[in-house]
């Protein structure tokens, strides 16, 4: 028999990455950050960071330069949305892969 | 203390005499005199709760469902429609396993609009996954709403107490009052298993996946199919939760011994009647009737109907060749729900001995029609002759 406990029999979450799941296998577009065009990371200084606040998931790092977590983005485009710069680009999924290979 | 009250100030007095810290409710007939009798208490400083007021039912089980997701004890009740407007916070609290208690004082739905009894609004909430209980009389009004916030409590599963609107919410009728004391011996106070805490924020109830996971800590997190058989399986153990409750409430106060299924001269019996609610006490006397023209015949009234008591329910009617069920509710389309139940736990329990009696189904009483007493005794006498009336609807007059 499985664990029984009460945490068990109902739904709880708590605010990190990951706890919806491996939500990075959603992703048909994935995020990409222009460094050159990214203010945090042309200037070396903390500043804007505006992805990492509206990311839904958590996935962006305070960073400089800032991280995707690809595991876990879902490719929900907000992020590109957000920018104040337009550093932030979605490429397909497939094209991404033929990049990596 | 003995007091002659309502039904519905029966439910009242539970609700303080338990100390519900939040009480949310909207008024609706016949249910309206519990929750002003609540908000009376409340205003008076007799019980120490907040009344919330609200704009309707869905958003008065929204309130005791966040409240007993902060660690209240939280209460509400209604009839009818609002019940029916409530229903998608019905499944939810049960699904979020909060033991949260309602009393709902039964009546029909619409349309047409109908204001008097019969068991369509709880009924239709059947497959909720809470816990159902339906009252007779006054006196297991008072005790089973308090037992019904110590079954909550320790299953972790909402429990709904049921009782007929205007033949029980209105009328008047002596019963007794439980000793504050003895209450507090028998329902410490509340001790949530999880509560909500700033210091540790996490969501309830978000979009659950249909596998398991591991949560940001790294443990085993159920899915939705793994939370959803948990309530199925505790739902199911609950049935001993009722009876271990009702010992020890009989242990404190000397009421109670039958939290499944009351019967009534079923022992000797060669047909059995079955029922929930105050028409079961209302057929003792059709019982005596035809017991006294020969007929061995009893009454079995099923107290709790979810989690549906099977075995208890075939274990009582083992050995009748016949049995009638008198409902107030039906499975429209097909027929009564209980009706159906009781069927399956004879097919269940008995169908391997070929023992199972015969099951018919009657319907009495719909949208509160006058349930005349030699109605009923015309309705089982042609029942006990071969065949029962044609339709099954007792004083339909069509
Ligand atoms: S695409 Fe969505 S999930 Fe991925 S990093 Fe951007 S905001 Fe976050
Ligand atoms: S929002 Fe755009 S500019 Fe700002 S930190 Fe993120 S990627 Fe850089």
């Amino acid at each position: 028999m499985g664990p029984r406990g009460y945490r068990y029999k109902t739904s709880h979450s708590q605010p990190g990455p990951g706890d919806g799941g491996a939500t990075g296998s959603w992703r048909v577009q994935r995020p990409v950050i222009d460094l050159a065009r990214c203010t945090p990371a042309k200037r070396g200084k903390e500043a804007c960071f505006a992805c990492w606040l509206y990311c839904p998931d958590v996935v962006v790092s305070r960073t400089i330069p800032p991280q995707i977590d690809y595991e876990y983005c879902k490719g929900c485009g907000i992020c590109a949305e957000e920018c104040p710069t337009g550093a932030i680009e979605m490429v397909d999924e497939s094209a991404a892969h033929e990049h990596e290979d | 203390m003995h007091v002659i009250e309502t039904g519905n100030t029966a439910a009242a007095l539970a609700v303080k005499l338990a100390g519900a810290q939040v009480v949310a409710a909207y008024p609706i007939t016949p249910q309206t005199p519990l929750t002003e009798k609540l908000s009376e208490y409340i205003e008076a400083g007799e019980m120490d709760a907040r009344y919330v007021p609200v704009e309707s039912e869905h958003s008065a089980l929204g309130v005791c469902i966040a409240a007993s997701s902060a660690g209240a004890r939280a209460f509400t009740a209604t009839s009818a429609n609002g019940l029916l407007y409530m229903h998608e916070q019905v499944h939810w609290a049960a699904g979020a396993r909060l033991p949260l208690v309602m009393c709902v004082a039964n009546r029909a739905v619409g349309a047409p609009w109908n204001i008097w009894n019969d068991h369509q609004d709880s009924i239709s909430q059947r497959d909720t996954g809470w816990i159902q209980m339906y009252c007779c009389d006054h006196q297991q009004i008072i005790d089973d709403t308090l037992k019904a916030f110590r079954v909550a409590e320790a299953t972790s599963i909402p429990v709904m107490v049921c009782y007929d609107g205007y033949l029980l919410s209105h009328t008047y009728m002596p019963f007794a009052i439980p000793d504050e004391d003895q209450v507090a011996e028998f329902l410490p106070p509340f001790r949530p298993s999880y509560a909500l805490d700033p210091g540790s924020p996490a969501n309830l109830n978000t979009v659950t996946l249909p596998e398991v996971r591991l949560d940001v800590n790294g443990e085993l997190a159920h899915g939705y199919m793994e939370i959803r058989y948990l309530l199925q399986e505790d739902l199911r153990n609950a049935v001993q939760v009722v009876e271990e409750t009702d010992a020890a409430y009989q242990a404190i106060f000397g009421r109670g011994g039958a939290p499944l299924v009351e019967p009534y001269r079923c022992d000797d019996a060669e047909y059995v009647v079955v029922g929930m609610g105050s028409i079961t006490y209302q057929l003792r006397d059709v019982i005596e009737t035809l017991r006294a023209e020969g007929h061995r015949i009893g009454v079995l009234g099923v107290r709790l109907y979810r989690p549906f008591p099977d075995a208890a329910v075939a274990a009582a009617v083992r050995g009748a060749r016949g049995v009638f069920v008198m409902e107030k509710a039906l499975s429209y389309g097909y027929e009564g729900a209980l009706c159906s139940d009781l069927k399956s736990a004879l097919y269940d329990h008995l169908g391997e001995l070929g023992t199972a009696p015969s099951v018919k189904g009657l319907v009495a009483g719909i949208g509160g029609r006058e349930i005349r007493t030699a109605d009923l005794a015309d309705a089982l006498r042609s029942g006990l002759a071969g065949s029962v009336p044609d339709p099954n609807w007792i004083g339909i007059q069509l």
